[in-house]
């Protein structure tokens, strides 16, 4: 139970001042044409989309709608530079191309952390420590493996499988970009890039640097638009892999889409993440965790961890303290440094959420928000926390992509098990013990790609990332992901 | 005439080809059969026309002796699959004339049985170390040990090779099973005879009920629920044109099911046989630890 003695003394006087991170250093175009064969052209039909500051409902630049006859031009171009330039270029070469897209990208860090945040509404210290840095390091890891992919498969030779049609959500613009694209183009492919429609700058900064580098044209296309232009880029006969990370419902479809064809495909779907406290965790580092795992970037993170599962003989002590915690989050604009939970990416997301809330009371689970005020213009939530929920409710079975946490307990460590597993989806998970073998244990029993022991939400170029069940199919990142971007022969 | 040569001759036993579900013999619950017969027209067997329930009991016990299977050790897979090869060389010649009554020459199954024998010794051979050739420890650059290992995928449903009775049955069964997956497969429906026989052999050869799971049927009426079930977490299948590839990448998507294309493999050959048909049924689960600073 909370005493005056473990409560957080962060109030009493305490206050922040702002600290604005300034946006006088970054260049953004009033209008962003598509990049297809390495420079920047008008969509066929000439439409456009604004793209808005989710904190603030500001527009913020006007972007390309491509349509079917755009995304063929994007891949006719992809199809030329593999079958030119890209292909015959020597692997260490290629390397060294994306080495330079690395190094460009981290002397500009600074400049895509602003835009990422004001595009996409998550707190700059998000965007500028781990987004930019992670993508950027996602690059310089794959550009070596250019020229050294015959020790990655033993005893089979990989070839690469020509174009790649690659569609990215709107919860890690940048660094999906870098997902998707830096294992591609080590393995020999080129791409058709189509980033969400919430959030297309920084890919379109991302195009800048890839011309700056010099790529040859059409190594790397980007397309913007919404879903039907997605559907393009996977349904293209031209193209020869498809890479989608984003909903489950959308990942089915595209499944579907691709059946019958010979295309091959990954895709990183949604989750429903576990986060298990045992009674012997160190309890104010599991309470970090838990913040961590489902207020980081607004909790629009499919590996969040949204079901949290606190052994019984610590569960009020852990929801006192985690309310406590919750209280000295700060709410507001993302381009404030102190801020630890930003705008929601858009009115839609924001309006699913909060049908959520009241899904979640209807069903009689109990809501806590803390009380820390919203601004008023822009897109907001509280962080929120249900208990008295149970396995059967929506809002724990539901994939909310928002900062709402549900809450149950248990006793033994096989209804954990059995309560983490209870569901389609398989992403990630968390366990927080101090017991080394109780960690061994239930990382090898729960069904997810991932598994954070003792910590939660680490991602790293080198480390695979993936899910089991209806989480996905295929890995992203280290070694294993480059199997995605090969084909396998004697 | 007849009984005069009775008296002097044997009545042969004719077998009961049943299926196999959780380590049973059960005639298909349908009660539907449909005939089997040699190149002359005679009748080999009234083989089970396995249905849509078989194939959900099967899938049943497939999933229920999953975690235990999963939890054996690499070594106890291995030997059970090296003693499921010393009970097939045992029966070796019943599995060639089976073969051959199903329209083999008898060179070409004496090679098939031999080569099946080999390939289930082959991949218990592998039991142990396919995990060292597919795990990594990850370099990550913050303060944490991270490691990658392959995990089974759980229950994988087989639609077995058309046109090799035996070796392709054994060559999609076996790395599925070595990496601690349970499977139901479905037999070659032109010969169906040697899957029937090969479960005897798995009767007897430690592995544990529901493990492998064998259906005869007909792929035409059999197929879609191989691919449709929500209980599966992969399929594999090794025939058919394009159509049959749609229709089970569509239903696959439903559960968003790992789809594996075997198609065109020459499964008599020892170049088909690789640590990646093991690895299609793996998945790679990472986990992460801080170090302590």
């Amino acid at each position: 139970m909370a005493t005056p003695e473990n409560k957080l003394a962060f109030e009493g006087g305490w206050s922040y001042d702002p600290a604005p991170e300034s946006t006088d250093h970054i260049r953004v175009k009033k209008r962003y044409g598509l990049f297809i064969g390495g420079d920047f052209v008008a969509p066929e039909k000439g439409r456009y989309f604004d793209t808005i500051n989710p904190a603030s409902e500001e527009k913020l630049a006007r972007v390309a709608a491509a349509d079917a006859a755009d995304v063929d031009k994007a891949v006719k171009a992809a199809r030329k530079a593999y079958s030119g330039a890209w292909g015959r270029m020597k692997a260490k070469e290629r390397g060294k191309y994306i080495y330079r897209i690395a190094r460009i990208m981290q002397e500009r860090a600074r400049e895509f952390a602003a835009i990422e945040s004001l595009d996409g509404g998550k707190p700059i210290r998000e965007s500028r420590d781990v987004d930019v840095p992670l993508a950027a390091a996602h690059f310089f890891y794959y550009a070596g493996w250019a020229d050294k992919l015959e020790y990655a498969f033993p005893g089979r030779r990989a070839r690469p499988l020509g174009v790649a049609g690659q569609v990215i959500p709107w919860n890690f613009p940048l660094l999906m970009a870098a997902w998707k694209l830096a294992p591609a183009l080590a393995c020999g492919n080129t791409a058709v890039l189509k980033p969400a429609e919430t959030t297309p700058l920084t890919a379109m900064k991302l195009a800048e640097v890839i011309a700056d580098a010099d790529l040859p044209p059409g190594v790397v296309n980007i397309v913007t638009g919404a879903g039907e232009t997605g559907a393009a880029v996977v349904t293209h006969p031209g193209v020869d892999k498809v890479a989608f990370t984003g909903s489950t419902n959308v990942g089915r479809i595209i499944q579907k889409a691709l059946a019958g064809t010979n295309k091959k495909y990954t895709l990183e779907l949604g989750g429903k993440a576990a986060n298990i406290i045992f009674a012997d965790a160190a309890i104010d580092q599991a309470v970090e965790g838990i913040v961590n795992g489902i207020f980081f970037n607004q909790g629009h993170v499919c590996c969040a961890g949204s079901r949290l599962f606190v052994q019984e003989s610590v569960a009020d002590q852990v929801i006192q303290k985690l309310k406590d915690r919750m209280e000295t989050l700060i709410v507001g604009d993302p381009m404030d440094k102190n801020t630890d939970i930003g705008a929601i990416n858009s009115s839609m997301q924001l309006e699913k959420i909060q049908s959520y809330l009241e899904i979640g009371q209807q069903e009689g689970g109990t809501m806590y928000q803390s009380s820390c005020p919203v601004p008023e213009q822009g897109y907001w939530c509280r962080p929120t926390i249900f208990t008295g929920v149970s396995q059967s409710n929506r809002v724990v079975q539901e994939e909310i992509f928002g900062p709402v946490l549900a809450i149950q307990t248990f006793r033994t460590f096989s209804e954990a098990v059995s309560k983490a597993n209870n569901t389609p989806y398989g992403l990630s998970g968390g366990v927080w013990t101090d017991k080394g073998a109780k960690i061994f244990k239930i990382t090898q029993s729960m069904r997810a790609g991932v598994v954070w022991a003792n910590t939660f939400n680490k991602f790293d170029p080198t480390s695979p990332f993936g899910g089991y069940k209806e989480s996905g199919v295929g890995r992203e990142g280290g070694l294993h992901g480059l199997g995605a971007y090969v084909r396998l022969g004697t | 005439m007849a009984a005069r040569k009775l008296k002097k001759q044997r009545l042969a036993v004719a077998k009961t080809y049943k299926i196999y579900i959780d380590g049973k013999f059960p005639r298909t619950e349908s009660g539907r059969y449909f005939t089997l017969e040699d190149g002359k027209g005679a009748i080999l067997a009234n083989v089970c026309r396995g249905s849509r329930k078989d194939f959900r009991n099967a899938v049943v016990a497939a999933r229920k002796a999953q975690p235990g299977w999963a939890k054996a050790s690499a070594y106890l897979r291995g030997q059970i699959l090296y003693r499921i090869a010393e009970m097939l060389e045992g029966r070796s010649a019943q599995f060639v004339d089976e073969l051959v009554s199903q329209g083999n020459t008898r060179r070409q199954a004496k090679r098939e049985v031999e080569a099946s024998i080999d390939r289930l010794i082959y991949f218990a051979g592998w039991a142990d170390k396919y995990q060292q050739v597919f795990s990594a420890v990850n370099p990550v650059a913050s303060s944490h040990f991270n490691f990658s290992v392959l995990e089974p995928m759980g229950v994988i449903s087989i639609i077995a090779p058309e046109d090799s009775g035996l070796i392709g049955l054994i060559s999609n069964i076996a790395p599925a099973i070595v990496g601690g997956n349970t499977c139901v497969v479905l037999a070659s429906e032109r010969q169906p005879l040697c899957a029937v026989s090969f479960a005897e052999v798995l009767h007897a050869s430690d592995v544990p009920p529901g493990v492998i799971n064998i259906l005869t049927g007909l792929r035409e009426e059999l197929t879609e629920h191989f691919a449709s079930h929500m209980d599966v977490n992969a399929v594999a299948y090794c025939d058919g044109g394009r159509k049959v590839a749609a229709t089970v990448q569509d239903l696959a998507a439903d559960n968003i099911k790992r789809v594996i294309s075997r198609r065109r493999k020459d499964w008599l050959s020892d170049k088909t046989a690789d640590p990646y048909l093991i690895r299609d049924t793996q998945e790679v689960k990472t986990t992460w630890h801080p170090i302590g600073t």
